[in-house]
């Protein structure tokens, strides 16, 4: 067992599972935005008990995070190893002829949704973190009603910032569109159900980026019209 | 047919190399790639060049010995084909050709479009194989049955020839189709179950050591292996790993 990250294929298990684990949280993170477009007021209180619940905040918080950097250092890390293994590039490479822009380019999709993810953090993570751990109001109140939808409303005020989130919630679709079901290969998963893991896979990859570009452009347009 | 090529010329492993243009004419659509190599290569002879080295050996797909990148494939634009098996229909007349040897760290150019594939080597010394006693008392064939789903499994995976394709199409130069179908071929047969834990541990130490690099499961190589290997091979080393690294 030691030594397993040392080696191509431990590599490779470790970063489908930290893909896996992110997967189910992008799940958990969307199921709780559609509220805010279907019911504030349960946005609000979900919010809250997100927001102020010990085991979601000093042990899943911290578990995501840390799962967030091994994802993109370990990204990173066979990036810089794949190149080397390859010092002379091919003159001519004819890429498209049997694999996808998706496949070829995950450490691009992945930097947007990195530069996506800065933007995101000072957007909500950490003024949350400050109000909460700083300033150390845990009310979650402003104006004597939950403060949670009214600060997501605002944010999604400017049409830049919305342009930014789609564009980024493309990439993220991109890079779930090979990641999802890669990671499955990863794990050594590849048999009789694979036809199934592809199709919803490819379901969930397009699927919760258009919800989380939906609820961007709900609350855009519900202030501009 | 007349065409132009634009071949990798390397005089030798400390040579930079470069792209050099030719010209070719009267190719005839039947000939295979290698013999319209040929057909150069008689041509620069009688000019007193040098000729352009490049592999071949039984030139009927079997012995994985053609390589090139041709025209940015590996083994050029045919499924299921090595190098010796292109014919010069499947391209046009007056196109461009473009002649690279396969590129990987681990498969270092010798000369102009020959390549050492001896990585490929040490990766199966490291436990490509079966310890089987050989000096008589030979086993009726019958004795162990095996199923004929994993038979057939483990014949498709021992179909590889060896030919580097799988390396030179991948982004990351993996030769994780390559080892998958070497692991596979013992781990499907009762008789490759005896060794399976040291096998894989020893062949993917080996195969990492010479700077393979790791699989992102784009899937050229099984698009470009002239032999069919499938992705499931890859998979099965996976969990072959896996199950080896967790009992020790």
């Amino acid at each position: 067992m030691s030594g397993i990250l040392s080696s191509s294929i431990g590599r490779k298990f470790a970063m489908a599972i930290s893909a896996f684990f992110l997967i189910v949280f992008l799940l958990q993170h969307f199921v709780i935005n559609i509220l805010s477009v279907f019911n504030p007021t349960v946005f609000n209180q979900v919010s809250h008990f997100m927001g102020t619940f010990w085991l979601v905040q000093y042990i899943l918080q911290p578990i995501l995070i840390l799962g967030v950097i091994f994802h993109f250092v370990m990204g990173f890390v066979l990036e810089i190893k794949n190149n080397k293994s390859r010092e002379i590039k091919y003159v001519k490479n004819y890429g498209n002829a049997n694999s996808s822009w998706m496949s070829r380019n995950m450490i691009w999709s992945g930097l947007v949704i990195l530069s996506f993810m800065i933007l995101h953090f000072i957007d909500f993570w950490i003024p949350e973190i400050n109000t909460k751990y700083i300033v150390g109001d845990m009310s979650g109140m402003h104006n004597g009603e939950f403060r949670y939808y009214t600060e997501l409303v605002e944010k999604f005020h400017n049409p830049l910032r919305v342009g930014a989130y789609c564009l980024a919630f493309v990439f993220l679709a991109l890079h779930l569109l090979h990641g999802f079901n890669s990671a499955f290969q990863s794990i050594g998963a590849n048999n009789k159900y694979t036809k199934g893991i592809n199709s919803f896979s490819k379901l969930y990859a397009i699927g919760i980026p258009l919800g989380f570009i939906f609820i961007a452009l709900f609350h855009h347009l519900k202030q501009t019209l | 047919m007349n065409l132009t090529l634009k071949i990798w010329r390397q005089k030798n492993a400390n040579d930079k190399g470069k792209m050099v243009d030719y010209q070719v004419s009267d190719i005839s659509p039947d000939m295979s790639f290698l013999e319209m190599l040929d057909v150069l290569n008689n041509e620069l002879i009688e000019k007193g060049d040098s000729p352009v080295a490049f592999d071949h050996d039984c030139r009927e797909g079997i012995c994985g010995m053609c390589s090139l990148y041709i025209n940015g494939e590996a083994h050029g634009p045919g499924r299921k084909i090595t190098t010796c098996q292109l014919h010069m229909r499947m391209f046009k007349d007056d196109d461009t050709i473009y002649i690279e040897p396969f590129r990987a760290k681990a498969f270092p150019v010798i000369k102009d479009l020959v390549i050492d594939r001896s990585a490929f080597d040490r990766v199966q010394y490291a436990g490509g194989f079966i310890s089987v006693n050989t000096s008589g008392n030979t086993q009726d064939a019958n004795s162990i049955p095996i199923s004929k789903h994993a038979a057939d499994e483990a014949m498709d995976a021992a179909t590889c020839i060896g030919c580097g394709a799988c390396v030179a199409t991948c982004k990351n130069s993996s030769a994780m189709l390559f080892v998958g179908a070497k692991v596979s071929q013992y781990a499907l047969l009762p008789q490759g179950k005896v060794e399976a834990t040291d096998r894989v541990l020893n062949m993917i130490h080996q195969m990492d050591a010479e700077g393979f690099g790791n699989c992102t499961n784009t899937g050229a190589c099984e698009i470009e292996c002239p032999k069919g290997i499938s992705l499931e091979n890859i998979a099965r080393m996976n969990r072959e790993y896996l199950k080896a690294s967790l009992k020790g």
